[in-house]
């Protein structure tokens, strides 16, 4: 096991490689989630404003 | 009744061909130059102060000159280049001249054409002569100076067609200068890299042909397609 | 989506299982090679989302759909990250190998570094365009360019650094055995559906964001817990 860790000495080279793709993956996924709920809580507030007589008030979100 | 359709014949001007609208765009861009010299100084001034901080900054030793002086004056042409872009659509744009070239019904791509040559003439020919004058205080000697001038003569166009497809890109833009140069300045490494190349080798007395070939061939399709983009952005920008 | 990200999550362990447990090491590089597992699925995958990028963007241009340009805009970011993880992997790997974290004679490290800044160009034209056909359209017209340009560089840095002979990473593809290969492209396709779920994900935002008029949007925006659990 832990020569398997050690990788013939190349150890932190390769499990640098994959923590950060795998950290960078994961925010991929993080990033594309949060930009989801944040345009539907921008479509629900411009809505919520429409039904208070606001006429074509949708905001843009940024990013 | 009568009057309305002699009211339009008399607004509609005739659909010019192509080239008459080229001449008389390119006329008035360099009548409009002659008039603002400081577009033309402007960039061959920070060209000379870039070039001469180089020896300053690296080495001031002749063999380091002629080895960096084909890549710094590259640099330097392309950077210089840049200066005049967010004025190259951003002038039109303001005084109203874009929307009237856009609802004339003229050939826009021909519009696009002259500008870039009157861009080309003003801002990039100036630069490839200065490039000379530089390149033999950089100790390159007098057999470099045809493949320089004729490589960075195209290559200063490209940089000039991809610039004004940046400058259409961006017309109208608060921070227009920073973006087109961000636009353009990776474009330009295939230019780049045979640019350098065909001097540095015409400089160490070896057949330069190869590279000279490339720049010229990847100008002419930068030159031929980006007027096309530009005409094309300018219409996205304008709508 | 959950499909696709659960098919690539489970290809991507059976990947991993592959690479860093089953495969041998190699003969020259020992197990730093492993790096190969996700340098190559990160390289691969940010062309992949630059020729997503500038296909979508021909087909928004040309007809006129919002659709594509959404696309487009959704491939970006995820195109971007992969660009980055190809550079820093490679630089992870380069490091052992080369003795260098950077290397400037490597044709493909440059060829990645210039599709970054490419990338980089499209989303900050994109961003600072506020009406957002303007935005679509713009981007467009660049990705284009920008396509054209890739090939261009390819070939040219190729050509620069064949000049310079710098030591590359042995190119040992055409007698890697299949118990290095077979986890190699497992790890492809696992990115490739990571990539599809993700990019599902952008794609639903945009696609709301371009029809926001639209009053199956409004009643999604309603608010209503059941409709909105089932989308996503």
């Amino acid at each position: 096991m832990m020569e398997w860790l050690a990788m013939g000495g190349y150890g932190f080279y390769v499990w640098a490689s994959f923590a950060l793709t795998f950290a960078v993956l994961a925010l991929n996924l993080v990033l594309a989630r949060a930009r989801h709920q944040r345009i539907m809580n921008s479509l629900k507030a411009s809505h919520a404003d429409e039904s208070a007589e606001r006429p074509g008030g949708f905001r843009e979100v940024t990013s | 009744m009568k009057g309305s359709p002699r009211l339009l014949e008399q607004a509609a001007a005739p659909i010019l061909r192509p080239v008459d609208t080229f001449r008389t765009v390119l006329g008035r861009e360099l009548t409009l130059a002659y008039r603002r010299p400081a577009d033309l100084l402007n960039p061959l001034f920070f060209f000379v102060v870039v070039t001469s901080l180089f020896p300053v900054a690296v080495s001031p030793l002749p063999e380091t000159l002629t080895l960096i002086g084909p890549g710094v004056l590259w640099i330097a042409v392309l950077l210089s280049a840049l200066l005049p872009l967010s004025n190259h659509y951003g002038q039109d744009f303001d005084d109203g001249t874009l929307e009237q070239y856009l609802l004339s019904g003229q050939s826009l791509v021909a519009i696009c054409v002259a500008k870039t040559v009157a861009l080309w003439l003003v801002a990039g020919l100036p630069l490839v002569l200065a490039s000379v004058v530089v390149a033999s205080s950089y100790g390159l000697g007098t057999n470099v100076f045809g493949v320089l001038s004729i490589t960075l003569a195209a290559g200063s166009y490209a940089i000039c067609a991809l610039g004004a497809v940046a400058a259409a890109l961006t017309v109208g833009m608060q921070r227009a200068s920073a973006l087109i140069a961000l636009l353009v300045l990776p474009l330009m490494v295939p230019i780049l890299i045979f640019g350098t190349r065909a001097v540095s080798l015409e400089a160490t007395n070896m057949v330069a042909k190869g590279p000279i070939y490339l720049v010229l061939a990847v100008a002419v399709l930068t030159a031929l397609l980006c007027p096309l983009a530009t005409a094309a952005a300018l219409r996205i920008s304008m709508e | 989506m959950p499909w696709f990200l659960g098919l690539s999550v489970l290809l991507m362990v059976g990947g991993l299982y592959g690479g860093l447990v089953l495969a041998p090491a190699d003969y020259q590089q020992g197990d730093a090679f492993r790096i190969i597992y996700v340098h190559v699925p990160a390289a691969y995958l940010s062309l992949l989302a630059y020729m997503v990028m500038a296909i979508a963007s021909v087909i928004g241009l040309i007809w006129r759909m919002k659709l594509a340009h959404a696309v487009a805009a959704s491939a970006a970011p995820i195109g971007a990250s992969f660009t980055f993880l190809a550079l820093a992997t490679g630089s992870l790997w380069g490091k052992p190998m080369w003795g260098t974290w950077w290397q400037w004679a490597d044709p493909r490290m440059l060829t990645e570094l210039i599709l970054l800044f490419l990338y980089f160009g499209f989303m900050t034209l994109r961003s600072n365009i506020s009406e957002r056909s303007r935005a679509d359209r713009a981007g467009a017209v660049l990705a284009i360019v920008g396509v054209v340009n890739v090939v261009l560089v390819h070939y040219s840095v190729e050509w620069w650094a064949s000049l310079h002979q710098g030591q590359t990473i042995a190119n040992s593809d055409a007698t890697m055995p299949a118990s290095m290969l077979t986890p190699l492209l497992t790890m492809i396709l696992a990115f490739s559906l990571f990539f599809g779920a993700v990019m599902l994900q952008r794609l639903r935002g945009e696609v709301l964001l371009r029809e926001a008029g639209a009053r199956w949007v409004r009643r999604l925006a309603d608010g209503q817990v059941a409709e909105r659990g089932k989308l996503t």
